[in-house]
């Protein structure tokens, strides 16, 4: 797992980090019991179904994903959006979504989805040929519209439940199986760009990989709209529980 | 966006309220707005295409305004009051915006004016409800919202600082001041207060779908609770209920995601009906009222929902405080939390008076005699109690314009609403 120090010292800083959060100031005055609780509401139907045994850590992550945030991924964002014009953004974002179609294709065969493996594979030909390495999105134009498959949901056709909720760091909300999926898919990815080795001739073949998977970081994180804390809601952390799970099961009813 | 806004948007929007919509094809006026039911346009708001178009970029930005306020340490995330500004690059009229309960300065009613407004040639400054958590913490001086000549207040002093920023960066000829919902409200006590401060000598003041009575308001919105089966205290089922609905009916269409098509689609099919329309409504009410409920009761220590003297970390679950306070209506908060602080600051006072106080009747005089303010409302928004648009139209007279469909803030987007609200804005009188 430790290939590279550098991982080392990020999870043991944010080990550090979600433990230390738990130091708190001593009371100072005693607590008295507030005029309402939770107990006068039980007669009602809970909302929420999604298991959190691990809630404290979980917001710890939560917390920890705001400040990566703020202090290094939305500025560079900023400057990545300032300095790169439009069309090159869409095209650098068509270039992963292109490469992310294989994903797509063997969970889709795995998951015997017949039509949509061949809409895929049409997709990913198409695209990276006439769309000129998948620079640009033409399969859509001819009404093939992009799915979306990964490990988690083959996992899910083949009776895997989704396990805890679970908070990752940088990636956000998942589940203790979409986390599985992620390794999983990860790992075929990582194999299949080994075999290739596209970059095998530059002699720099590993910091090419580095730059063009910080590339695609930086992609992903300019591409979705969704800023911790911006809500100011006290009980973000809940809603957004809600709605990722909420949103995981309309995607998986189908 | 705002993400309680998002959720309520993407819950109720997706929860559709049926084609009484069409109801008021039948209607013969010349108003363009076509949904005819006041909790189906409430929900629904008005469709893209019958938006005003307005192309180009707008240099939106959020700004921050550092504050002293002392946070807790579960507030961590909170540094200073956020307020969201588009600027000409020339000299141009500025206008102040204002939040409805629980909005933001970027919640998308205030994106669509600040869009608008921009494009017909002013300045906006945009601005958090007071009853807002942000504003709340950093910038209501007794974290209790509700009290319209104190969050006036509160927002004036925010105003002046916020120009005192702005000033050297921007041209303004003159200012003007707009806000919907209680913001309308509000925009009346600080319209009032400039008279005496005289810090921005407005020239027009626009309050769109404004409450008249807080407490009558408050009241009409919570009562859309009583229609569900169970009563508010089952506002838990009724929510699983309607996603089960919208669940369902997204599993048995060919759709290819949460997008307008699926939303015509929903509406078409009558998912809801009327009292459930409103029950979602008051639900949407609820999820703000109780992020306020929580905050106030945290930044006073008032020992309401959370216990006085706890400190509460980050780590520490939220969630019995959330399931508590979403159950706790706005009128609780009003009788067991809003009133006794007031009381215990001003002893003598009663309830009565508090209640007064909280409306536009407290400050009529004003209203009846100031030419710069005029009221936009229509005749079925809901918020307000009977005889309440009688009233409007009693003080305002010539100065106010009611359409006759649009709900609470429905048709605040339509092309001629928006045309209209521009055009009372940049004229000299009413």
């Amino acid at each position: 797992m430790f290939r590279h120090p550098r991982y080392l010292f990020i999870t043991l800083a944010l080990a550090l980090y979600v433990t230390g959060c738990a130091a708190g100031n001593a009371h100072i005055a005693a607590e008295i019991p507030p005029m309402h609780t939770v107990s006068e509401f039980s007669d009602d139907e809970s909302v929420s179904h999604t298991r959190d045994p691990w809630e404290s850590f979980n917001k710890g992550v939560y917390k920890f994903n705001y400040e990566v945030d703020r202090f290094f991924f939305l500025p560079v964002v900023n400057g990545y959006e300032t300095i790169t014009p439009g069309f090159v953004q869409s095209g650098i974002s068509n270039f992963f979504a292109n490469i992310r179609e294989v994903r797509t294709l063997y969970n889709s065969i795995l998951q015997a989805k017949g039509k949509q493996s061949l809409v895929t594979l049409g997709r990913f030909l198409t695209n990276s040929t006439l769309g000129i390495g998948g620079l640009f999105d033409l399969a859509t134009s001819f009404g093939w519209q992009q799915q979306q498959e990964d490990f988690d949901r083959t996992l899910e056709t083949w009776g895997v439940g989704t396990g805890p909720y679970l908070v990752l760091p940088i990636l956000g909300p998942s589940t203790v199986r979409n986390a599985s999926g992620l390794v999983v898919d990860g790992a075929v990815r990582w194999a299949m760009v080994s075999s290739i080795d596209p970059f095998g001739g530059t002699g720099a073949s590993s910091e090419i990989e580095a730059g063009a998977t910080a590339l695609e970081a930086v992609d992903l994180r300019h591409r979705e709209k969704f800023r911790y804390y911006e809500s100011d809601y006290p009980f973000e952390y809940y809603m957004v529980r809600y709605i990722s799970s909420e949103r995981r099961e309309l995607k998986t009813i189908r | 966006m705002n993400l309680a806004e998002r959720v309520i948007r993407c819950l109720c929007f997706l929860l559709i309220v049926p084609a009484l919509a069409m109801a008021a094809e039948g209607n013969n006026d010349n108003y363009g707005y076509l949904i005819g039911e006041s909790y189906a346009a409430t929900i629904l708001g008005t469709p893209q295409n019958l938006r005003p178009d307005t192309h180009g970029e707008v240099p939106v930005k959020s700004m921050v305004l550092e504050t002293a306020t002392e946070r807790p340490e579960i507030f961590f995330y909170d540094h200073g009051l956020r307020y969201t500004v588009a600027f000409q690059d020339r000299k141009a009229p500025l206008i102040f915006l204002i939040a409805g309960t629980g909005g933001g300065s970027k919640s998308p009613k205030i994106l669509s004016l600040m869009r608008n407004l921009y494009h017909a040639g002013f300045h906006v400054i945009a601005l958090p409800s007071p009853t807002f958590p942000n504003f709340i913490i950093d910038a209501s001086t007794s974290h209790v919202p509700g009290n319209l000549s104190e969050d006036a207040a509160d927002l004036y002093r925010v105003m002046e600082r916020i120009w005192d920023q702005s000033k050297r960066r921007i041209e303004v000829s003159d200012f003007s001041l707009a806000g919907y919902s209680l913001g309308g409200t509000e925009a009346a006590f600080i319209a009032k207060l400039d008279e005496e401060r005289k810090v921005f000598g407005f020239r027009k003041v626009l309050m769109i779908n404004p409450a008249v009575s807080l407490y009558n308001s408050v009241s009409r919105i919570e009562g859309l609770l009583e229609s569900i089966p169970g009563g508010p205290r089952k506002l838990g089922a009724f929510f699983n209920r309607v996603i089960t609905k919208i669940s369902d009916f997204y599993r048995n269409g060919a759709f290819v995601g949460i997008d307008d098509d699926f939303l015509f689609a929903a509406y078409q099919s009558q998912l809801l009906n009327r009292d459930e329309a409103g029950g979602v409504i008051a639900v949407s009410f609820r999820i703000s009222s109780a992020g306020m409920i929580f905050v106030s009761d945290v930044m006073t220590n008032g020992g309401y929902v959370v216990p006085r003297n706890k400190v509460l970390k980050n780590s520490d679950s939220l969630e019995d405080y959330f399931w508590t306070s979403m159950h706790l209506s706005f009128l609780d908060y009003f009788n067991e939390y809003f009133v006794p602080y007031f009381q215990s600051r001003q002893p003598g006072l009663s309830r009565e008076e508090l209640i007064e106080a909280q409306s536009l009747k407290s400050i009529e005089d004003y209203l009846a005699s100031s030419s710069k303010i005029g009221v936009i409302t229509n005749e079925d928004d809901f918020i307000l109690a009977p005889g309440e648009i009688d009233y409007l139209r009693r003080i305002f007279g010539s100065r106010i314009k009611i359409y006759p469909r649009g709900g609470h803030l429905g048709n605040l987007e339509y092309r001629d609403n928006m045309a209209f609200l521009i055009d009372r804005l940049r004229s000299v009188t009413w």
